[in-house]
Order: C-alpha cells, then structure tokens, then sequence
C-alpha cells in the first residue's frame, strides 16, 4: 500500500525534470549546447555526479509503503469485513535498503566504531559486584558514524537527512515558480495597473523580514502537519496521499520569501522581450496575446528560472539549519541535519565531546551544498554566457 | 532632487499601510487572543475568567476587524485591528502583551548594543572583501585566483552555525583569548566584540569576495580600461585608478543597502553571544510569543527595508548622473 | 560623496598595503593585538578590572525576568530575585529539614484561630467541615525599614517628591536609583494589607487570585467591585473622547489608579499599625506556606502611587521591573537584557544566621557562621545567559560562582562511585568544585486521557493496558539516557520529601520488591505482554489484528526534543502498540488537553508548597481539566480517591492522614491514570569559595546566607585562565610560509606576461 507525501511529489518532479533535460539534450539543440558547455568544466561534471547520488538518495526515500500486517504463521491479518489490513509505518526504499542501520539501534551515545557505549553504566558482575563501566554494545563496530542520543545510527539519519534537504533545496522554489512566472509575465507584458499591482505585491512581501514571516506562518499552518512516523487515518487521503505535510508548508514560506527576485527578473526580461522584433512580428500576424506569450515569452523566461533554482539551491539547504536551531524548521521526528546540529551545540559542551554528530551533518550538507555551488555556476555561465565570469 | 525624494517617500505610503494589514491578519489568526492569553498566564491556575481579565486588560476582547455592536465610526475603531496595529503607523508600539513594558522605549536602548555589533562587523567585512576581491581581481586567471574562488565556494557551503559553534569552542574555550559570550556598556563592551566580529567576518567572506570579484571584473572588461591598458599604463594602476573608481558605484549601493539593516542586528549572532540588542529582543519575543513585540519588529524591519530603498534609488542618482529622475 | 570614498582608496597607505606581501599587515594588527594584551592576565575574563577581588557573587538566569512585581511573579527565576527584597511575613529554616517555616518580618509564626458558625472559638483539631472562619493574626517586628528609595523622598512639607514627575525631570534616568532623592520609611501592617487588595486587582491579573479568592473571605467580591470601579473609568473615558479613541494609547498617557479603600474587604483586618489579621473561609493549614511566598510580602502605598506615573510608565520605570522592599538586597542595576546586579540594602535590619540544623551540618561547616549578622555578601550579580555552552564553559573557568548542571556537562563533572553514589571527576575535584543534590519536589509525568474510549475508563481490562504501558515505558532507562541518573523513579504521584512518601514502598502493578536488596525491580516486558493480552490486545492488535494506535499529544517543538519522542515510541514498540506523535506548539497543546482531544500526553508538576495536597489534587475530579478547567489533565474520576481527598485535604500531618494517603495512592497505582514518570534530583555545583552552601529547594531566598572568599577567587581564576596564544601565531607563520611563495612567483609570471 503505498503512501505519497505532498513532498514526494516535489521529488518526483524534480528528478523527472531532470531526466527530462538530460534525454532532451540529445536531441534538442540549446539544450546540447548548454551539455557541452558544462562537459568542459571537469569540476562540473564531477559534481554533478555527486548531486546525482544524492537525488537518487532523496527519491529511494520518497517511494514508501507500508506492508501487510502478518500473523505468528506469515498469513496476512484480515479484518473482519473482509480488508487486508496495513501497517500505519510506511518504510521507503532507503528504509528497506538499509535494515541493519535502521534496526541495530544502542542504548545511547557510542563512538564511531566503537565496540562500547560512550556512557558509563552501574553494572553488576556475576560475583555481585557494582562496578562502573561502558557496557559492550549491541552491534559493535557496526556504527560507521556513531550512535546519538538514543542509540540511532547516525550515518542512517544522515542519509534519511538527504531527503529533507533535497525537499526544501528544490521544493521551495518548485512550488513557487508558477506563481513567479504567472505575476512576473502578466506585470512585465501588460504593464499599467497590472505591473503596479504585482510590483505592490512583492515589495509589500519583500518588505517584511523573512523569519518573521515564516515564523508566523509555520506557527498557522506547519504545526499541525504531518512530521513523519506513523500515518494516521485523518492525515491520510484515500489512505495513499498525504497532502498536509509539515514539509511541504516549510517550502512554501521559504518559496513566498524567495519568490520576489525570481519575479522582478522575468518581469525585466519580459519587458525587453516584449519589443522583440519577433514577437512584434508574431503579433502583427494576428496571433493572439495569450498564445505569444505562451509560445514565444515564456519559453524564453525557462533559463532565469533554472539559473534561479540552482542558485537558491544551495542557500536553502543552510537556511533548514538555522530554522530548526529558532524551532521553526521541520519537525523532530523528520530527520534533518539542522535537527543535527542542533543536538550536537549540546554535545560539544559535553566532556569527552561527542563529535560524531556535528560530524555527520557537517559532511553531508557539505557534500551536498560544495557541489550545487559549484554546478550552480556551470549552469549560469552555460545558459547565460553574459554572466560568465561571475 | 526634494520632489524625486518626496515621490519616492509618498510610494512608500501603500506598502507600509500592506505591511501593517498583512502583519495584523497573520499575528491574529495564527494567535487567537485566547491562545495569547493562556500562554501568557502560565500552566498553572488559569481560569476562563483569567483568560478573560487578561483579554480585556489587554484590549483584546474587541472583534478583529469590524465591531458590528458599534455605531457609526466605532464599527472600524472599536476593533483589535484599530487599536493595536494602526497606532503602529507613527511608530506608536505600545506596550508588551507579556510584560506591559514600553515597546519604543525597550528598542531605543537595545539598538545600540545591535549596532556596536554589526557595525563593525559590516565594515571589517567590507574592507576584507574588497581587500581580497581586488586581489583577485589582479591575479585573475592565475592559480592564486582559481584557489581563491574555490576557496570562497567552500567557505559559502558551511552554514554560519558551525562558524559560531566552532570559533567559540575554539576561541573561547580551547585557547581562552576572548570570553566566549556576554556584553558590557561602554569601552568595556570591545572584548565581546571582537569574537563575534571575526566570526561574521569570515562567515560572510565566502559570498562577499565572490561578488566584488565580479563588479571588479566587469569595471575591467569595458572599453574604456582596454584603453588605459592600451595607453601603457600598468595594469596597477589601471586597476586602482581606473576600474576601482567606477565599481565604487555598485559597491557603494551595496552598503547602502545594507545601513538599515544594521539597526536591526543578527539575530543567532546576538543570541550565541547574548548580545542584549534587537535581533535577540525579536528572538525572545518569538519564543515567549509576545505579539506586541513581534508585530513591532516586523514592523520596524518593514520600514528599514523601504528605507533602504529609497536610500539606494537616491544614491544611484547622485552617484551616477546617467541614472534619471523618474 | 564619491569623490571622498575614492580619496579614501586612494590613500598612499591603502596604496602601499596592496602592493607589499599581503599577510604583513594582518600580522602587525595580530600582533598588535597580542602585545598590546597584558600576557599573564586574562584577556578572557568577562568583568571589569575594577571588580576584581571584591566580595561580589557572580552567578546566571536564562531569561529576562517578566515581572518582578510580588503581586504578578509567580516563577522561580523571579523568586531568586525577588525573594532577595520582598520579605514575607515568614520564611524557611535554611538549614533544618524536613521543611520548616519560621518567622521573618513577624516576631512569631501565627497559629490560626478556627471559629464555628455561631461565633463559637474551636480547638485546634477541629474538623474541617465545621469551621467557619479561620483567623491569622499576624504580629510584625518593629523598627524595620524599607530600603531608601525615591518613593519615600519627601519635600519640606512632608508630601512626597517625585509625586508629579514630568518627561523633564526623567532627564538622564533610566532607572530607579538614578533619581537624586531617596528616603525611607518603617514597615506597617498596611503595607502588608494593601498588597493582599493588590491580589484582587484586575490590572495585575495576579495568578494565584484564582486560588487564594477560594479561601480569603470577601476577596471575590472585592475583585469585583474594583473591576467595576475599573469598567466605569474606561467608558466613561470612551465616551467623552469620541471614535478616534485608542485606549492603550490613553491609559499610557493617563494611567488608571484605582482606590483601594473605597470597597470593604472583609478577609484582612488592621489591628494596630504593627498587627494585622487575614480571615480565611475555611479550615486550610497549608496557608502557612503561602505565607512565604512573595505574593504576601508588604507594599508600601507611596512606591505603588509612585510608579504609576505616565513618565515613568513610558520610560519603563515600573513596580514590575524596580522593586522596594525591606530585604537584605536592593535593586541596583537592573538590564534585564543582560544582567541585574543586587545590592546590599543599606537599611536591612537585624537577622541572624541560624545556629540550628541538621546533625551533620555542625560537621559539615554550616553553622560556623552561626550568630552573625546577615547578609555576608556585598553584591550578587546575575548575567544574562542563554545557552547552555557558554554558561557551563565560563563556570569551569572560575566566573561564575554557581551552576547547575546539564545532562550534557554530566559526565565531564560527575561519575558515580562504586555504590552508585554520584561523586565529583577528577577533574572537578582539582578545581575543588563542591556536588550538591537534592530532590526537587516535582513530578514528571506521562498519562492517559481517561475520557478516552481506548485508552481511557474504568474496567480490568483498560486498567490492564495502562499497567503494561507503564512497564513498558522504563523510567529507569529514561532517567539514565535523558538525565544522568538525576532522577528517582516515581511510584506515585507523591514525591520524596513530602509528607506521604514512603521510600520503601513500591507501586505493586509495575514492579516487585527484590527482597534480598531491598529494591524495587521493574516487572519485565513479558510480563506487560500478558497483561496485554489479557486486556484485549494480544501482541498489540485488536480483536480484529488491527494495531492498536495511541496518539501521544506534547508541546516538545525544540530539536533536542526529538529523541525523547523516538524513545516513547521506542518503548511503545516493545509491546507493539504503535505511538502516534502529534507534536504542536504549546497552544495547541494546551488546547487540546482542555477540550480533552488527546489519548496519551506528557507534563509537569512543580509544588507550590510542601504538602500532599498540592500533589494529590491532581488527580480528584473536582479539578478535572475538561469539565472544571482543572489541574487534573487525566480527567481521572473515582468517586472513593474524591472522598478520601477531602477528608485529607485540611487535615494536620499525623497518622490518620498518613494512613488515607497510603489507601488513595494504592487506588490510582491501580487505575494507573498516569505512567507515573520520575521525580527530578538537581544536582547543583560550586566553587571552592563559597561557602555556607546547603540545598534549599523551597526556601527562594538561600543566598543571603551564603559567604564568598574573594581572595581565593581571583588568585585561582587567574591560574585557571591564561591564554593560550601559540597557536595563532603558529597558524599565521604557516599561513605566510604557504601563501608567499606563490604570491611571490604568481607576481613574477604577471610581471612577465606584462613585458613579454
């Protein structure tokens, strides 16, 4: 029985997008042009190699289920009236990829490798002793980075982390770009009272300070979405969609917040393709408005929109961290990196410092945010090469 | 000149009345006063009929918006909306709801703390960016330049919280040079300055180099310095002469820019290193849930960021007399 | 203006920096930096050169305080400032346990006269029912002065000074002390009745109003009477000022005062200027603890006329943030955003250390100062701090005199000794750190809703599942993970300290006694498993192998909460019961705990004093938090634990009440409303150099019993504190001994890609 959240579909559209791009680019010429460009720079390419792990990281964590229910004998358990009746835990294929990280869990904190708890513990030897010392663990030299707090593997939760920041990465502006394009094409090819307005909107928008803004707002909305875990029946559309998810409103603040230079950019670009010769041209045949502007403005807005999503990208990613740290960001139970660093400011002050965490969060979200800087720039100087140099 | 600024002020008009709309639905539908009211009190003893003394103490027993029990001008002006959200308008914040402390009052002393950090904070930033921007920019294609840039990627791709948690664990605690948080009036406030300093200094570096290397590099590739080069002046002085002189312009509404802000401090800065200013005063208010004050520091960044914008529209024209009065 | 930032750039200095090596001149400002740094003495020490070595007592509070005002404070961070300068009729023995009220400002502890309905005098062991009226007449110490403050500054003519300030005369105050005149005046029972009518003051929404108008006669209606008195100003001033009306706007200008003395109040009578009586309505013996907490200290009428000024109002100068009172310490600076300091209250008037405690005390050092005049110290400065780290970090290193301790700072500062007892490291024992524990009278608790229909109700079956729940969620373990062993495991809902509690006694349904080591042992999982399935649900499903799914309700947004949530739902598994988190915002919470929409939620209870019924009512269906708005989140209902409540509640502690203690806490072990969670132990270290220190959890104003040895301290904050420079010089010469070659041969390729 499968579980869709309102954010996978934002992965799903983005890794779909993204294939889209790569098989056009065979036969499509700017597209292969702007492949070329970017083949030429080895860094590049490298790192989109690395972002490419990590989308498929995010999109195995995306495809969830949730099993049968099954007696003592293996028989699936049938209510009474007939249904086969599902676990309320859906696991995603990263879940079921990786049983023994997610499963093998310690007491509390132990050390990368370690064969030992980090804490010591009362313990009573066999001759009635009490004696004080780190207690074997469950599955020793098992945790590639450690165990937190309640003894979860943290290369687990690291990876289940990818999800998050891919989530927030593209979702905020995915969600958001409609609108931008919708306001920005309508106020840079109409202009008059329709420009006023818009330009009204997002000043008045823009104006007001962004964490303030997304305080309030996850305070309405977010709160009372889900935040992972078990799926209640009430969250649950047909039993299969989730469309409130705690997630999926993060993005969409974080896309209202972001949303007005992406707006302010293709309303200046549809100005200046307004006076296009060939768009005057089209016009004079007697094309109507809306159809010029669907085949010939917006078409030719695709490349500030891509350059703008690149480039928030990695901006985004950091943003997560320094919500969680307000305790505006995702949820305890999603796993996140910010989540991580949070933990981990406390676990420094500790003495011997549980390092491990911080760790973790740091090399994965460095990881992630190095090679989106990166690829980022390859992606603007190859669509936009007025901006090369930058 | 006085009619383009007065123009510019009078647009402004609008967005400030939508800000203050838009704030005022936010902050009373997200928080019922109710809510307000029960958070207040505390966990202990509270009663309806506390909730409702509170209410009405705090004037927020009154309809939203509309007052249907009035007459005539009273429908608009006996309502939450008219009491608490117009005043803010001339800057009148009224008093906390947590501790009926003066609003204006509280932000006129907390902002100089705000700008002894960020003020300095702005300025060594400045000058270390265009430092090495220029550096950069003079070396560009060498290998000190590829690293440079591969450098201020990789500073860019660490979220500021490592920066802060590192530089006090570092700094402060390891090698105990500056105290690892805290604040003091007067003189004595200038050890605590400086670990926050060097923190958002180097934390803002990445970004910062990276952008004045490009408005560098643009000033270079115009005619006009092909020119000078061609003259046979050296690339040194064509640098700083020529190209330094006009990037000045984008540098400079760069910072204009950024002068309102100031005011407004950083909010993490201020609360790792328990600097008493504003950004930990919205903070506090956050977390405790006083919508007086929050409502006034949205409020207050609104306006900074208006004024912000007509200080970079003025600067444009005077610095560029190409830029026309519209 | 672009001409001055271009002859800025252009300076033959900013000129000559960029063509000389580049790491020079971040090398001469380090250095600079570093010589130009006394070597030796701490550049890391936060406080003044001008402070060292003098008697001052450094220590920390995590967020400004939100009011100061004794009628409207009600937390404990508030106390330990203001408990400082208001003083109560009485107070705690410090020393002496179990938990003894003495007299502070009254020369003895008032013992309550009970009346019948005729009129008729009662002996002290009345029953509850029959009395009427119960009397505190309360005797005051003479000869006691409030600290000198403007509010008490008289002219000539003997009217105040201050009593019409204008913007004008506020120039250059910011704070009380700041004004030139100051006065004092003698303590009076006045002070103390006025502030008891401040209680019933509907602008200072005083939170325990709600309580005390249940005992003191007439209070309610006092309160409503001045609420009137309070409605008619308002319209009145709607009405004559027209729509354009904004009544924050007015009343910051034209503050409403409202006359006290207008309205009777029945329940406080003056006797003479140094006696006074409260009447209560009922029998309640545990008025006497109320009686040391702030919201009976006096007030004088002059500081309250005196603040509410419009000009002061605007300025922030208020009753709420600059107290006045009789105690040993006064407010001196007060910057709640980042730091109060207290001074010693010059007019502080005679009082002793005890020179009686506890046995071991006399061992221990405590009463060496016994007979000396309080207080010791001459400051006591509180710094604002908000994290965790920095607080920690700066106590190890000498300055703060006082920390707590966080699970995280845990193991770098205690280990447990071979009988399990928790000792100081090494490490803390070289600093010559000092450990104290105690156990805080409070209870953690998890419970179900018992209006619920799965989880809730009577029944064997429900009682079955609660009991499993119970085991399963092992507080051992979570004390151990979460705090460090900083915690007892709770039986009931009564906790150590507290009369009732019986350390010896198990709570029988979720563990058995090993009798060989006298100790409680948790009944195994297995165990709960049967009792599961005896309640219906066998390995966690229902009839119809449907999972039974128990939604868990708490306000825990923060991230360092997430790992509680996983190990509820973690111990939930073993039994396969799956948990369903909903985590909301606080409101939510609260909202839903009211309306009674939750299954299974998490909370706290905090003593207001030490005795049982502050804890047992919890659980009696007259506070149920659904119908009646109570403290009874469970909506626990049981018809005998109700009857029992009130026949303890106004009891004296003696064996009959021991004895229906024992029989209520056998009949909701059974019910088992709550999983009963854990009682806190706090664990409380400091420096070598105080002294006098003995845990006190109920007595808020410990302090001025303490001593401080200033000498001591600075020669050890200066060992403890000397920088460490090395390293930065080592990572400059690294960085110029890289970066200069290739600066170097990056300049000669320019220099010949230019001339070739």
């Amino acid at each position: 029985m499968p579980v869709i959240l309102s954010t996978d579909l934002i992965v799903y559209f983005v890794v779909s997008a993204a294939l889209y791009f790569g098989l056009s680019a065979r036969n499509d010429g700017r597209a292969r042009e702007v492949w070329f460009e970017i083949r030429k720079n080895k860094l590049a390419l490298a790192s989109m190699c690395v972002l490419c792990l990590y989308g498929a990281a995010a999109m195995a964590d995306s495809i969830r289920f949730r099993d049968a229910l099954v007696d003592e004998k293996g028989a699936p358990v049938v209510s009474s009236d007939g249904a086969v009746l599902y676990s309320p835990q859906p696991l995603s294929l990263l879940d079921r990829a990786l049983p023994g990280m997610r499963g093998n869990s310690e007491k509390t904190y132990s050390a990368p490798f370690s064969d030992r708890l980090f804490v010591k513990e009362t313990m009573e030897t066999p001759d009635g002793r009490v004696v004080r010392d780190y207690p074997l663990l469950k599955h020793p030299h098992d945790h590639a980075l450690g165990t937190d707090r309640i003894g979860a593997d943290i290369l687990f939760t690291a990876l289940k982390g990818v999800r998050t920041a891919i989530v927030i990465g593209t979702g905020a502006t995915v969600v958001i770009i409609p609108f931008a394009i919708f306001f920005g094409v309508i106020a840079g090819y109409f202009g008059g009272f329709a420009d006023d307005a818009v330009q009204y909107v997002y000043t008045t928008l823009a104006s007001i300070p962004g964490v303030l803004l997304i305080v309030s707002f996850m305070l309405l909305f977010g709160s009372r979405g889900y935040q992972g875990g078990v799926v209640a029946a009430k969250d649950a559309v047909l039993a299969v969609f989730v469309p409130n998810d705690r997630l999926f409103w993060l993005c969409l603040i974080l896309g209202i917040t972001s949303w007005t230079d992406l707006c302010r950019l293709i309303r200046g670009e549809t100005l200046k393709l307004r006076e296009m010769d060939y768009v005057q041209a089209s016009l004079a045949f007697g094309s109507s408005r809306m159809r010029v502007i669907y085949t010939h403005i917006v078409p030719n807005l695709m490349h500030l929109v891509l350059i703008t999503f690149v480039l928030q990208f990695s901006g985004l990613v950091l943003a997560e961290s320094v919500l969680s740290y307000i305790g505006i960001g995702v949820g305890p139970q999603t796993a996140s990196w910010g989540n991580m660093i949070n933990a981990s400011r406390l676990e420094l002050s500790r003495e011997p410092v549980v390092w491990w965490n911080l760790l973790g969060a740091f090399v994965f979200m460095f990881a992630l945010v190095l090679p989106a800087n990166v690829f980022g720039d390859a992606v603007r100087d190859a669509l936009d090469p007025r901006l090369r140099n930058r | 000149m006085l009619t383009y600024v007065i123009r510019r002020i009078l647009y402004a008009i609008p967005i400030v009345i939508g800000v203050n709309v838009l704030t005022a639905l936010l902050f009373f539908y997200v928080n019922t006063p109710d809510d307000m009211a029960r958070k207040i009190l505390g966990e202990k003893n509270v009663t309806p009929e506390a909730v409702a003394n509170w209410k009405a103490e705090h004037g927020y027993n009154l309809p939203s918006f509309i007052n249907a029990k009035e007459s005539g001008a009273k429908v608009l002006t006996e309502t939450v909306f008219f009491q608490k959200s117009i005043p803010l308008l001339w800057l009148d914040f009224g008093r906390s709801d947590r501790n009926n402390i003066d609003i204006g009052t509280e932000i006129k002393s907390r902002i100089w703390p705000s700008l002894a950090v960020s003020v300095p904070m702005f300025m060594a930033g400045l000058i270390v960016e265009v430092f090495f921007a220029m550096m950069l920019a003079y070396y560009r294609g060498t290998y000190l330049d590829v690293w440079g840039m591969v450098m201020s990627v990789v500073m860019m791709s660490v979220s500021t919280l490592f920066y802060i948690i590192g530089g006090q664990f570092l700094l402060g605690k390891a090698l105990r040079i500056f105290p690892i948080s805290g604040y003091d009036t007067g003189v004595y406030s200038l050890k605590f300055l400086i670990l926050p300093v060097i923190i958002g200094v180097i934390g803002g570096a990445g970004a910062g180099v990276r952008f004045y290397r490009t408005v560098f590099l643009e000033e270079m590739g115009k005619d006009y310095i092909r020119t000078a080069r061609a003259k046979g002046l050296p690339e040194g002085k064509v640098l700083f002469k020529h190209a330094l002189k006009n990037a000045m312009i984008p540098v400079l509404t760069n910072v204009v820019v950024s002068i309102p802000f100031l005011f407004y401090g950083s909010l993490i800065m201020e609360t790792f290193f328990s600097i008493p200013g504003l950004g930990n005063f919205t903070i506090d208010a956050i977390q405790s849930q006083d919508f007086a004050i929050v409502r006034s520091m949205v409020y207050l960044g609104s306006i900074l960021y208006i004024v912000g914008l007509i200080l970079t529209d003025i600067s444009y024209t005077l610095v560029d007399p190409r830029v026309r009065l519209k | 203006m672009q001409k001055f930032l271009f002859m800025a750039m252009k300076s033959p200095q900013a000129e000559g920096f960029l063509k000389r090596p580049v790491f020079t001149a971040f090398l001469t400002l380090f250095a600079a930096f570093f010589i130009l740094a006394p070597v030796g003495c701490s550049p890391n020490n936060p406080y003044r050169s001008t402070d060292k070595g003098k008697d001052i007592f450094y220590t920390t509070f995590n967020e400004p305080p939100k009011h100061l005002d004794p009628a409207r404070s009600y937390s404990s961070d508030e106390y330990d400032i203001i408990a400082l300068i208001y003083e109560p009729p009485l107070q705690y023995h410090y020393l002496k346990r179990p938990y003894t009220v003495i007299p502070l400002t009254a020369e003895k502890l008032p013992t309550p006269a009970y009346y019948a309905k005729t009129g008729a005098r009662l002996p002290q062991d009345a029953p509850p029912e029959k009395v009427e009226k119960a009397v505190y007449e309360i005797k005051l110490k003479k000869g006691i002065l409030y600290e000198p403050h403007p509010a008490f500054a008289k002219r000539q003519d003997g009217a105040p000074s201050y009593s019409s300030v204008s913007d004008a005369t506020l120039e250059g105050i910011s704070e009380a002390r700041d004004f030139p005149l100051k006065g004092t005046r003698e303590l009076t029972a006045d002070d103390y009745i006025y502030q008891i009518k401040r209680l019933a003051d509907p602008q200072l929404e005083s939170p325990i109003f709600s309580i005390i108008e249940r005992y003191v006669l007439g209070l309610t209606e006092y309160s409503q009477a001045l609420k009137d008195d309070l409605d008619a100003v308002r319209k009145k001033r709607k009405e004559t000022a027209g729509p354009s009306y904004n009544r924050d706007t007015d009343e910051k200008e034209n503050p409403i005062i409202l006359d006290y003395g207008r309205h009777e109040l029945p329940g406080v009578e003056k006797v003479d200027a140094y006696t006074y009586k409260i009447i209560l309505k009922t029998k309640y013996p545990q008025f006497i603890y109320w009686l040391t907490l702030p919201f009976f200290s006096p007030m004088p009428i002059e500081a309250d006329l005196f603040y509410k000024q419009a000009a002061l109002m605007k300025k922030n100068i208020t009753l709420d943030r600059f107290p006045v009172g009789t105690g040993p310490y006064r407010m001196g600076v007060f910057r709640p955003n980042m730091e109060m300091v207290l001074a010693k209250n010059e007019n502080f008037h005679e009082e002793f250390y005890p020179s009686e405690g506890e046995p071991e005390d006399e061992k221990a050092g405590l009463l060496r100062d016994a007979g000396k005049r309080l207080p010791f110290m001459e400051r006591l400065v509180f710094k604002l701090e908000k994290e965790a780290i920095p607080r920690w970090n700066k106590f190890l290193q000498g300055y703060y005199d006082n920390s707590g301790l966080t699970s995280d700072s845990f193991d770098q500062a205690i280990t447990f000794g071979a009988a399990g007892k928790a000792e100081l490291t090494e490490f803390m024992k070289d600093k010559g750190i000092r450990l104290l524990t105690a156990v805080r009278p409070a209870t953690y608790y998890s419970g179900f809703n018992m209006l619920d229909d799965a989880v809730g109700g009577g029944g064997a079956k429900r009682q079955k599942l609660r009991q499993a729940i119970s085991i399963a969620l092992d507080f051992e373990e979570y004390i151990e993970i979460f705090n460090n062993g900083r915690g007892i495991p709770a039986m009931s809902v009564v906790p150590s300290g507290i009369f009732g509690y019986d350390g010896g006694a198990i709570n029988p349904y979720v563990y058995t006694l090993d009798t060989g080591r006298k100790r409680p042992v948790r009944r195994t999982i297995e165990y709960a498993k049967r009792l599961l399935t005896e309640a219906g649900y066998p390995e966690g499903r229902d009839s119809n192998g449907a999972p039974l799914i128990v939604t868990f309700d708490n306000p825990w947004t923060g991230a360092d909460t997430a790992p509680v949530i996983n190990w509820y739902i973690k111990r939930f598994k073993l039994l396969g019961i799956q948990l369903e988190n909903r985590t909301t915002d606080y409101n939510r919470f609260q909202e839903k705990m009211r309306k009674g929409n939750f299954q299974f939620f998490s909370w706290g209870w905090n003593a207001d004093y030490p005795d049982p019924e502050n804890f047992l009512f919890l659980l009696a269906s007259a506070n149920g938090k659904v119908k009646f708005g109570g403290e009874n989140v469970s909506n626990y209902t049981n018809p005998d634990y109700d009857r029992l409540f009130r026949q303890m509640e106004n009891m004296d502690n003696g064996a009959e009440r021991l004895r229906i203690i024992k029989e209520m806490i056998a009949m909701i072990q059974k019910d088992s409303p709550w999983v009963w969670g854990y009682h806190p132990v706090v664990f409380g270290l400091f420096h070598q150099w105080v002294e006098n220190v003995k845990f006190n959890p109920m007595a808020n104003n410990a302090v001025k019993y303490l001593r401080l040895n200033a000498g001591a301290r600075s020669l050890l904050r200066g060992a403890w504190n000397g920088p460490v420079v090395w390293p930065v010089f080592a990572l400059i010469a690294a960085l110029a001994v890289i970066t200069l070659p290739v600066v170097i041969s990056v300049r000669k390729r320019a220099a010949r890609k230019r001339n070739g």
